[in-house]
């Protein structure tokens, strides 16, 4: 017989204790997920699913601080629950004291502030009207152009959720939450071969979402944007990133603002706190209450409230994002940033991290780029985190005369991040939200460009 | 699960009651409609952790995951429900759920038959999640003790042993019944260096790994070298340039720069894109893709290696598939759906992450075969170009070709010498003709290390590279020096 959530997390806690550990905390997670994808007219592939599983870290007290180890399982039997427990304890014995390890001081979330990540009716919607709706994407991107000829298919997918976390310090608290997205993939080709881009829209509740033909068409024109593309002789030049591609940018940003990365000294960014980092036009935040995002959670992976963090201000660096282990290790406090995964102890995670949107529209950005590159797509992973430096593979358009006019592709954008962050001299006021990391389109001074 | 319980199948029947009428019944139940094949897929695997930074073996893991999925195939579509349950009632839910997606009644009934281990790829006496957590940790306070000693610019060391054993079994309705287990080991060193002043710092990694004891890690003469190196690695970069940026001609070393093929055309020769016709190498069978002399194979059955397998996924043996041959296209890989529906053989490549999966066309390992040329001479022949001996990731579009691939230890080559190390940079090409550029090959192909994990679709899987050094004529390196 399978335990809920809450006496699976208690029966851990409990069986931790009882095998010696000074403190201990459990995380379980509960998926019911399904997944349609189609492929012209003609059903790809089905998938559902249910599952759940169950992490647990114990701390053993030592003479120079706390032992730590984790165990997890996805069998929810209760004496397996005990025996992992225990395991945890054991294993636990056999590391290192660590002085900073161990749960939070205290601060546990005290409130369970409605954030609308779930929609309980959006549950019934069947199978049949899944792949119908994937359906119109894929017929919408189909009727966009007669080159669109082919697709990798359009998908539906649902997931319902439930997170549970509980320690010994007395916190137990558990959410609920949903994600649906809906994405479509085609294929364009002509003389100059074939090309392919995507499109999705996702959110908390399936009324927040993108409306099929939009999905589509949106996904059509930007693979029908690529054909044709040619390359570029290496230059230095204006960068224009396009909402999706300056997300990805956040992204490597987010590594290095990790107190994780700071304490190690592994990140460009280590020891910069109150320098100015950025240019003005640059304020990123984290927060993880905002209303139905995706990255929002009531309490953080430790227990801790979750708030609005502001980590750079008009261009300087004004935090780091910590949870309560790297934030001792700088002698700083928790920002509630801890994220946590069933089989991993706790780290640093965003919730909903974005980058302030400015005034100027997307158009006038470009308009305003005598010569430059405007990026749709940057591939690879070309980032390294302790010195800033990236080198990336990038597709998009060639600015000419203010106008965007041939698309480009097999070449690549390169320089440091450091520089990147400081050279951002335009910002649109296109803030999209396409997951839990949104950006606008950014201006950057110079990059160099790698071609022929 | 130990080797003492017994095989995977009896593990199977013994803790979850899985025999095979069990099997017979669920396999039953998904085929009450009309379907082309369907099969069941059990999972139980182990993974133990342990890592290392600031001196200290601050963590050590242990995770248990278990399922069960039922996957059901009619023409070109695929129904597939998994649980983590591993109950009869779960999975006959699982069987109803994942035939929805066909229509009519089939035969309803299949046999099983006795499964039977070809061949053992990867014996191990000791699997190597049994091994004590304590000898791993010494292992890693080992590690740090010695790389501190080899340099005073020495910062941070940052290692890991990871540990798996993965036991599989599948059940199909052509009456495949087959089990495997998979063990699975690597060992990673990281190094932070920082020059004198501080002011600098660089990073240097080099790991290690594949499907064999754990004893081999830990023999000081396997982890001392690989400790060497990610120590080298970081120093080098302490004096590394900026890259230049262009077009210019590359010389790889051998070994990992094999992920080349793999992001180049591995990709692109997988049969769900063929099938589908989203890859720039569809409909290319025959054709001249490569230079002449280049030959590129995908074998799942070398032994001991990260990326080799007894039987993949669907239960179909792996096998050494020629991909080109002396440059010309004669093979894709192929999973069990593909293949049937391309009138092709499968080839052992059906790969699946875990049980909450799909299986998918999948590289094992893939490699170059070695051609005829001395090392030294490809680098003379060079006038002004990059030697790059190893890389960090790389990622490729299918449909356009354009692949990326990031160097993590690069020089400079001028007038056929090995000149300054240059910061890392992203080489990018153009998959069905960056082989074509391939103007000599060495005689010295080497394997990787065992560290490569390849994604496709958000499923990663352990793959193995290989190549002798090669040299490419204009391939575009992304630096940043004009």
């Amino acid at each position: 017989m399978s335990l809920t959530a809450t006496e699976a997390i208690e029966r851990a806690l409990a069986a931790a204790t009882s095998a010696g550990a000074a403190s201990v905390d459990a995380v379980l997670v509960e998926s019911d997920s399904i997944e349609a994808r189609v492929r012209g007219e003609e059903i790809d592939f089905v998938t559902q699913a249910r599952e759940r599983s169950l992490g647990i870290r114990a701390l053993v007290r030592g003479a120079d601080g706390l032992r730590t180890a984790i165990t997890s399982t996805s069998d929810l039997a209760e004496d397996v629950v005990a025996c992992t427990a225990e395991d945890a304890v054991t294993l636990a014995r056999a590391t290192a004291e660590d002085g900073a390890a161990g749960l939070p001081e205290g601060d546990f979330a005290s409130d369970r502030p409605d954030l609308h990540l779930i929609h309980d009716p959006d549950r019934a919607l069947s199978l049949d009207e899944r792949i119908e709706t994937a359906k119109r994407a894929e017929a919408a991107a189909r009727e966009t152009d007669p080159r669109i000829t082919n697709s990798e298919g359009s998908e539906f997918s649902s997931s319902f959720n439930r997170v549970a976390y509980g320690n010994s310090a007395g916190f137990l608290g558990e959410y609920e939450s949903a994600y649906h997205a809906l994405a479509a993939m085609p294929l364009a080709s002509d003389d100059s071969g074939m090309q392919t881009d995507h499109w999705m829209t996702v959110g908390r509740r399936l009324d927040v979402l993108e409306p099929p033909e939009a999905v589509g068409r949106r996904a059509a024109e930007r693979a029908l944007a690529r054909l044709g593309a040619r390359r570029i002789p290496t230059c230095e030049a204006p960068v224009l990133f396009d909402p999706m591609t300056a997300r990805s940018l956040l992204g490597q940003l987010l590594g290095c603002v990790s107190g994780y990365s700071v304490y190690r000294k592994s990140s460009f960014l280590a020891g910069r706190l109150g320098e100015v980092i950025a240019s003005p036009h640059v304020t990123v935040v984290d927060d993880g209450r905002r209303m139905g995002g995706l990255g929002s959670k009531p309490f953080d992976g430790e227990g801790q409230a979750t708030r609005r963090n502001v980590l750079v201000e008009d261009g300087r660096l004004a935090s780091y994002l910590l949870d309560s282990y790297s934030a001792r290790k700088l002698g700083m406090t928790s920002t509630g940033s801890a994220s946590r995964g069933v089989g991993s102890a706790p780290s640093v995670g965003a919730t909903n991290l974005w980058l302030e949107p400015g005034n100027a529209t997307p158009q006038s950005i470009i308009e305003d780029t005598p010569r430059g590159l405007y990026v749709t797509g940057l591939f690879g992973h070309g980032f390294n985190a302790v010195t800033g430096d990236f080198s990336r593979g990038a597709s998009g358009m060639w600015i000419e005369n203010g106008k965007l006019s041939y698309p480009v592709e097999e070449i690549t954008v390169a320089g440091n991040l450091g520089d990147l962050l400081a050279g951002i001299d335009a910002v649109g006021n296109d803030l999209l939200w396409v997951g839990s990391v949104a950006a606008p389109t950014l201006r950057v001074e110079q990059l160099t460009i790698a071609g022929e | 699960m130990t080797e003492s319980e017994g095989t995977p199948v009896r593990f199977f029947r013994e803790r979850f009651g899985m025999g095979e009428s069990q099997l017979e019944a669920v396999l039953g139940t998904a085929l009450e409609r009309r379907v082309d094949y369907a099969d069941l897929f059990f999972e139980y695997s182990t993974e133990d952790s342990v890592s290392l930074e600031e001196s200290l073996v601050k963590q050590g893991s242990r995770h248990v995951q278990q399922g069960a999925g039922v996957r059901v195939q009619s023409g070109e579509r695929q129904g597939y429900a998994h649980a983590d349950e591993i109950t009869i009632e779960r999975l006959q839910l699982a069987a109803t759920a994942a035939r929805a997606i066909s229509e009519g009644s089939g035969a309803g009934s299949v046999s099983v038959g006795a499964s039977g281990r070809v061949r053992d790829l990867y014996p191990v006496a000791t699997p190597p999640t049994d091994v004590p957590i304590p000898e791993k940790v010494d292992l890693l306070n080992e590690i740090d003790r010695y790389a501190r000693t080899i340099d005073p610019r020495v910062q941070q060391v940052m290692a890991s042993v990871v540990t798996q054993h993965r036991h599989i079994m599948i059940a199909g309705s052509d009456g495949t019944f087959v089990s495997d287990s998979q063990p699975l080991v690597r060992l990673n060193v990281q190094v932070i260096a920082a020059d004198a002043s501080g002011q600098r710092r660089e990073i240097g990694y080099e790991g290690s790994g594949g499907r064999f004891e754990l004893a081999r890690l830990t023999d000081p003469a396997h982890w001392k070298p690989q400790v060497d190196e990610a120590v080298r690695v970081a120093l080098l970069n302490l004096e590394a340039v900026p890259c230049p940026a262009g077009t210019m001609d590359i010389v790889l070393g051998p070994g990992w720069p094999g992920i080349l093929l793999h992001e180049a055309i591995g990709h692109g020769l997988e049969g769900d894109f063929n099938r589908k016709k989203t890859s720039a190498f569809a409909d290319r069978l025959g054709d001249q893709v490569a230079a002449p002399g280049v030959t590129v194979v995908d074998d799942g059955t070398l032994e001991a290696r990260r990326g080799s397998l007894n039987v993949d996924d669907e239960g179909t043996p792996t096998q050494r598939t020629v991909l080109i041959e002396d440059g010309r296209l004669v093979g894709y890989m192929q999973d069990r759906m593909n293949a049937r529906l391309m009138g092709m053989e499968a080839t052992g490549n059906g790969r699946r992450q875990d049980y909450a999966h799909l299986p998918m066309p999948r590289m094992t390992n893939t490699f170059m075969l070695a051609g005829q040329e001395d090392p030294g001479d490809i680098l003379r022949s060079v006038q002004r170009g990059i030697y790059a001996v190893s890389f960090g990731g790389g990622q490729v579009d299918i449909t356009s070709g354009k692949f990326v691939f990031s160097a993590s230890e690069a020089y400079r080559i001028e007038d056929g010498q090995i000149g300054a190390p240059l910061k890392g940079a992203t080489l990018i090409g153009n998959g069905p003709d960056a082989l074509l550029r391939v103007s000599r090959i060495g005689n010295d192909l080497a394997l990787d290390r065992g560290v490569g994990t390849c994604g496709k679709d958000g499923q990663g899987v352990p793959v193995g590279v290989g190549l002798p050094t090669l040299r490419i004529d204009g391939l575009t390196v992304g630096g940043t020096d004009t």
